[in-house]
């Protein structure tokens, strides 16, 4: 055992002088007493100024059709679809942190998860926007649900685009669902610090009368831990759908069945890279050093290599796959995305997925939270760019010759990326505001811990 | 005493004075109608409290079966009985292709059953409680610890339970008044 490092040398995962009273001084002041800065009210507002691009564009897009956007025959699927992928694939990486590394007792998770599934929650809303406006006719999105109608009108079951429709239903009121409970804890904590009736009342309603009863501390745990392990399920069950999406079409470059695992392995990726962009400047501005210490950073940044390194080995085993089997289709698609007009996609994914991330294993640059803030940013950059040619590069050249054609973005495809980012940014930035952005109950049953191994040696 | 008590509140600094305190309670006092409260879920409190077992399992499971085989039975329903339609020589009855979206329905029915049985066996959402009235008590959803005596305990004596709470040594004891 004298390889392992002793669990001691680590540094703590909160630091050792907090007590209960300080968790919940520090985490409930940072939103119920700190005034409101510069700074997050320049960022509140640009983002709602994106959030009026996205606006503007949802109507313009309901009265002139989808001839606002670049697509055309044979790339009928672009911009939309890239922003629904990578928005979902965003939100799995906070349920993957929430769930999973509950179940496998990573302790350290516990300052995370709260604002990683709230992350989650903003991300599958905003995602959930994509599908529906490509729909065509938007308004008839109702007619995927089975509802008794006098069109006598049933959705396909059999097409992986209805699977889809269930999946995202199920993940984000699952998402929704398992962060509300999980939250009423620290909501009630935040009725009972309120310095003034208003927010008193406010949270008081929101934590629906939570006391900390031993009995309802029971139940919660025990629902916890069972839509835990059905949350683990939810991620690679849904992303797997939203890659079979992809695998149920005989488009070469689609048509793998290494997508499924690609995919889940991308999301978490993606997942990783988003909570550190988060998680950094939250960390800084919000004083929650103690909590969220270079250690989380860390270990979010090795997480983040992990998963990196299943997505770099699916693109090498993509293109190795296509060489390999000298399908002629197969060779035919591959060439054009190294070397073709959509090139600099795919190099820009490897510059980002595949190179930058490599730094990561060194511990001096796990250490700088600068450098990890920059790669992770890189990553999601990366990530949106593999969507983009995974769609588009597979679509431009398909089976006849005469149909091959670029796709070029519009004003428009470009308006609706950078709003659905400001929406995102709008509901974490009233997040940070209004909700308790780390588990208060979830510190003091870590401090508790330690505690306990401190009175037993 | 004029008004009817609720119960008896002793408040403790940490999660072991109160596990010793309902051992006492439960063991010394003879006392059935206890509640503890605590910042965070503290160990060992199900067996310190003699509390039998919660149930929200069994209702999730049944959310899970109950969601899943719905949507099952709706997809055959729809496509072999009400509206068989042939496309492409595929069977009506896809059994492997129905089963994504009732995966998906077993896993919300069973995490929306769960929030209902956790919610309703903590008799949640409650506005209004006896306890809300005490000031002291909003330091138990922070970083102190409660254990509450209540006033339909058929052993209850305010005069003795409050005794009998003076020597366990808690930081303060004070009564909560029924609203």
């Amino acid at each position: 055992m004298s390889a392992v490092l002793p669990r001691d040398t680590l540094p703590p995962v909160i630091a050792p002088d907090e007590t209960y009273t300080s968790i919940s001084a520090k985490v409930s002041d940072a939103t119920l007493r700190r005034p409101t800065g510069w700074l997050w009210i320049g960022g509140f507002l640009l983002s709602l100024l994106a959030c009026a691009l996205l606006f503007v564009g949802t109507i313009w897009l309901l009265y002139a059709g989808l001839g606002i956007f670049g697509l055309n025959i044979p790339v009928a699927w672009s911009f939309f679809i890239a922003n629904y992928v990578w928005w979902i694939a965003i939100g799995m990486g906070g349920t993957f942190i929430s769930a999973a590394m509950f179940l496998t007792r990573q302790g350290w998770r516990n300052s995370i998860n709260r604002f990683a599934e709230a992350m989650t929650v903003f991300a599958v809303s905003v995602s959930g926007i994509f599908p529906i406006l490509h729909l065509g006719r938007p308004w008839f999105f109702y007619w995927l649900f089975p509802y008794p109608d006098v069109m006598n009108l049933w959705p396909q079951w059999r097409s992986s685009l209805e699977w889809d429709f269930w999946a995202i239903l199920a993940y984000l009121i699952v998402s929704i669902v398992y962060w509300y409970v999980g939250t009423l804890p620290d909501l009630a904590t935040f009725r009972d610090r309120a310095p003034t009736r208003v927010q008193a009342r406010f949270y008081g309603l929101l934590s629906l009368g939570w006391r900390g009863e031993a009995r309802h501390w029971m139940r919660l745990e025990q629902f916890n831990l069972i839509t835990a392990g059905l949350a683990v399920t939810l991620v690679f069950s849904v992303h797997s759908m939203v890659a079979l999406d992809f695998s149920e079409g005989l488009v070469p470059g689609w048509h793998e069945t290494i997508f499924p695992p690609f995919f889940v392995a991308g999301a978490l990726f993606s997942g990783f890279a988003m909570v550190l962009v988060l998680g950094i400047p939250l960390r800084k501005w919000f004083g929650f050093e103690a909590y969220l210490t270079e250690r989380h950073i860390g270990n979010m940044a090795k997480m983040m290599l992990a998963a990196g390194l299943f997505v770099d080995y699916s693109y090498f085993s993509e293109i190795f796959t296509a060489f390999y089997s000298m399908g002629k289709y197969d060779v035919a698609m591959t060439m054009p995305r190294v070397v073709g007009p959509y090139a600099w996609v795919f190099w820009g994914t490897i510059l980002f997925n595949v190179v930058l991330i490599q730094l990561l294993w060194f511990p001096r640059a796990r250490r700088s939270t600068a450098v990890v803030f920059v790669i992770a940013l890189g990553v999601l950059v990366g990530m949106w760019l593999e969507r983009f040619m995974l769609i588009v590069a597979s679509l431009y050249e398909d089976f006849l010759p005469s149909a091959w054609g670029m796709f070029w973005p519009t004003f428009w495809d470009i308006a609706f990326l950078i709003g659905s980012i400001g929406l995102f940014f709008f509901m974490f930035l009233l997040f940070t505001r209004l909700l308790p952005m780390l588990s208060m109950f979830e510190l003091r049953k870590l401090l508790a811990a330690r505690r306990g191994g401190e009175a037993q040696r | 005493m004029s008004a009817r008590l609720h119960g008896l509140l002793a408040e403790f600094a940490d999660e072991r004075q109160l596990l010793d305190a309902i051992r006492h309670a439960r063991a010394g006092g003879h006392y059935s109608a206890i509640e503890a409260y605590s910042p965070y879920p503290v160990e060992g409190m199900d067996e310190a409290l003699g509390a039998h077992r919660v149930c929200v399992a069994p209702w999730m499971l049944l959310g899970a079966i109950g969601g899943g085989t719905f949507t099952y039975w709706l997809e055959w329903y729809s496509a072999v009985v009400n509206y068989p339609i042939n496309v492409g020589g595929r069977p009506l009855f896809s059994w492997p292709a129905f089963i994504p979206p009732a995966v998906e329905m077993t896993i919300l029915w069973a995490v929306l059953f769960g929030v209902g049985a956790v919610l309703s066996g903590a008799r949640l959402p409650r506005v209004r409680h006896p306890l809300f009235e005490s000031h002291e008590f909003e330091r138990a959803t922070s970083d102190r610890f409660f254990l509450l005596v209540r006033g339909d305990d058929p052993r209850f004596d305010a005069q003795v339970a409050q005794q009998f709470l003076e020597t366990l040594s808690p930081l303060s004891v004070l009564e909560v008044p029924e609203e």
